[in-house]
C-alpha cells in the first residue's frame, strides 16, 4: 500500500478502537464482471453510519465479490462504492477491515499476535500492540487464551479472535464474509449471541455477509435479498425491532417468523 | 524409536550376509575376483580405524566444500525465488530457464570450473552451489505462491505493506517448503563435491577414493564411502532436527 493511505488509515484509525467515528456505505449503479461474467448489475445500497447490513443471497451471487468491492479489494467496473467520503480503493482500504470466510488465524502466531497484527502492521511495537489487543480479549470473553496458538483453539474460539483481529484494525466499517458459516449449530448460535453483544459494545459499520436468512434478521439492523448472478437487489427489509438480547426469543417472535417468511420468499424469487 | 528396529535389523542382516559371503571367498568366487578386492566389513571397520586421521582430513576438506556450496546456494536460492516471487516478469523471464538447466548434466560442467579456477575450494563449492540451487529455489518459490490469497486480502485491510504481507505470512508458510528443499539439496551436496575433486583437486575424500581405487586398497575405499554416508546422514539429520524446532505449527 502506498505511504498515503498508510497516512489516511492510521488518521481514520485514531483514536484507538471502539471510539471509531461512524461512516455510511453507499453503492451507487454498481457493476461488474470477471471478464466476460457479469456479477453485479446495477445495485444501489446503504449502510447508515453505524448500521448493521446483511446480505443474502443464493450462493455464488456475487456476496464475497460485493465486500471485496466494498473493503478495496477490487475496483468496479462502473458506477460507484463510497464509505463515508472514501471512494478510491485506498481511501475504501483505509476505512474497511475484512474478515474472510475461513479464520485464516496464522498458526505460527499466538492469538493475541493474531489479533494484534493491524497494530504491528501499523508499526505499533509488539509489547505495546499486545497490550492494546489484550484490552479486548478481556472484554470479549476470551481471557486467558492469549497465548493460545490457534490450532489448541475451538473453532468459535477462532472465529472470535478473527473477530478480534478485524476489530483491533479499529477501522470504521467492518466487511464480514460469512463469519459463522463453518460452525456447527450451537457453536454458530453462542456466536451470533456474542457478536450481537460485540457490536453494541464497540459500534461499526458492517455488512455482513450470510447464506442464513435468520442470522442475518438476528444480527442486522437491515437485509438486503440478492438474486443469483448478475446480482442485484430482489428486497430489502428491515428486522424486527427491538431485538430481543436472547436469540432464542428473538427468532421465536411472530414479527421475526414473518420477516424470515419474506425473505425467503424474495431469495426464492431471486434465485430462479 | 521403534520405527527403527525393522530397518535396523534388515541392516544388520544384510551386514552380517555381507560378512559371512566376504569372509568365506564365496562373494569373490560368485563375482571372479581374488579375494583380497572384495573386503568384508570387518576389514572395512578395521581400515576405518586405522586410517581415521587420513580419513578426518579429508573428509574435512570435503565437508568444506559441502558446506560453503549449501550456503551459497541457500543465500543465492532464497534470495532468487523471493526476487521471482515479488516480480511477476522475472518469474516468467526466468522460470522457464531455471527449470530448463536442470536439463545441463552441472556434474561435467566440474572440468571447466577446475580449468577456470584452479585446484582451490572454489570450484568444488560452485559445484555443490549449482547443483543444490535448484531445489532450494523451485521449493522455496512454490511455497511462497501456496499462500492462500484470502490471507493477502485480509492482511491488505489490515494495513499490511507488500514487505510485511512477505515477511509475516508468505515467509512462514514457505518454510516448510524451504526446508524440504535445503532436505533434498544436502544429499546431493555430496556427490557434486566428489565430482568436483574427481574433476581436480589434492585432497578430499573424493581423491582419497580415486587414489585408493588405483592402488586396489578396496577396504579403504569402502571407508571412505561409508564416511561420505555418515556425513550426508549427519547433515541430513540435522536439517530435521531444526525444522522440527522451527516448524512448530505443522
Amino acid at each position: 500500500m502506498p505511504a498515503k493511505a498508510k497516512e489516511s488509515a492510521a488518521e481514520s484509525a485514531s483514536p484507538a478502537y471502539g471510539e471509531a467515528p461512524g461512516v455510511a456505505v453507499s453503492i451507487r449503479g454498481l457493476r461488474h464482471s470477471y471478464g466476460e461474467l457479469r456479477t453485479i448489475e446495477g445495485l444501489d445500497l446503504h449502510a447508515p453510519a453505524h448500521g448493521v447490513l446483511g446480505l443474502v443471497g443464493p450462493s455464488g451471487c456475487g456476496k464475497s465479490t460485493l465486500l471485496e468491492l466494498i473493503a478495496g479489494l477490487q475496483e468496479p467496473e462502473r458506477g460507484e462504492v463510497a464509505l463515508g467520503d472514501g471512494l478510491g480503493p485506498d481511501a475504501r482500504l483505509a476505512r474497511c477491515a475484512f474478515m474472510p470466510q475461513r479464520d485464516m488465524l496464522l498458526p505460527w502466531l499466538s492469538a493475541i499476535d493474531n489479533a494484534a497484527l493491524a497494530l504491528r502492521n501499523r508499526g505499533v511495537r509488539r509489547g505495546a500492540a499486545r497490550r492494546e489487543a489484550g484490552l479486548l480479549f478481556e472484554r470479549f470473553g476470551l481471557a486467558g487464551f492469549e497465548q493460545a496458538h490457534p490450532a489448541e483453539l475451538s473453532g468459535g474460539m477462532r472465529q472470535r479472535v478473527a473477530f478480534l483481529r478485524t476489530l483491533v484494525a479499529g477501522k470504521p466499517v467492518l466487511a464480514l464474509d460469512e463469519p459463522f458459516a463453518s460452525l456447527d449449530a450451537i457453536t454458530r448460535a453462542e456466536m451470533q449471541e456474542w457478536l450481537a453483544g460485540a457490536l453494541a459494545a464497540d459500534p461499526r459499520t458492517v455488512v455482513l455477509v450470510t447464506h442464513d436468512v435468520e442470522e442475518a434478521l438476528y444480527l442486522c439492523d437491515r437485509v438486503a435479498v440478492l438474486s443469483a448472478r448478475p446480482a442485484r437487489v430482489v428486497d430489502e427489509l428491515n428486522a424486527p425491532e427491538p431485538r430481543a438480547a436472547d436469540r432464542d426469543a428473538a427468532v421465536t417472535d411472530p414479527e421475526f417468523v414473518a420477516a424470515r417468511e419474506r425473505a425467503l420468499h424474495a431469495l426464492r424469487k431471486g434465485a430462479k | 524409536m521403534r520405527r527403527w528396529v525393522l530397518p535396523g535389523l534388515l541392516l544388520m542382516g544384510l551386514v552380517g550376509a555381507w560378512q559371512v559371503a566376504a569372509s568365506t571367498g564365496a562373494l569373490a568366487d560368485l563375482l571372479g575376483l581374488e579375494s583380497f578386492l572384495v573386503p568384508s566389513p570387518a576389514e572395512i571397520a578395521e581400515s576405518l580405524w586405522q586410517n581415521r586421521s587420513l580419513l578426518a582430513e579429508n573428509a574435512w576438506v570435503t565437508l568444506q566444500e559441502v558446506v560453503l556450496g549449501l550456503g551459497f546456494a541457500l543465500v543465492a536460492g532464497l534470495g532468487f525465488a523471493v526476487a521471482m516471487h515479488l516480480s511477476g516478469t522475472l518469474r516468467r523471464a526466468s522460470h522457464p530457464l531455471v527449470v530448463g538447466s536442470q536439463a545441463i548434466p552441472i556434474l561435467v560442467i566440474a572440468p571447466i570450473l577446475v580449468v577456470w579456477f584452479g585446484y582451490g575450494i572454489g570450484p568444488k563449492a560452485a559445484i555443490v552451489a549449482l547443483i543444490c540451487f535448484f531445489p532450494i529455489t523451485v521449493n522455496t518459490l512454490d511455497g511462497l505462491r501456496s499462500v492462500d490469497p484470502e490471507a493477502t486480502k485480509m492482511m491488505r485491510t489490515l494495513d499490511a505493506s507488500r514487505h510485511q504481507i512477505l515477511w509475516r505470512v508468505e515467509g512462514p508458510t514457505a518454510l516448510p517448503y524451504v526446508l524440504s528443499g535445503i532436505k533434498i539439496a544436502v544429499a546431493i551436496a555430496m556427490i557434486g563435491a566428489v565430482f568436483g575433486e574427481w574433476a581436480g583437486a589434492n585432497s578430499g575424500l573424493g581423491i582419497l577414493i580415486r587414489q585408493d581405487s588405483a592402488q586396489l586398497e578396496t577396504a579403504r575405499l569402502f571407508a571412505s564411502v561409508a564416511v561420505l554416508a555418515a556425513m550426508a546422514l549427519a547433515l541430513f539429520a540435522l536439517v530435521a532436527l531444526a525444522e522440527r524446532r522451527i516448524v512448530t505449527w505443522r
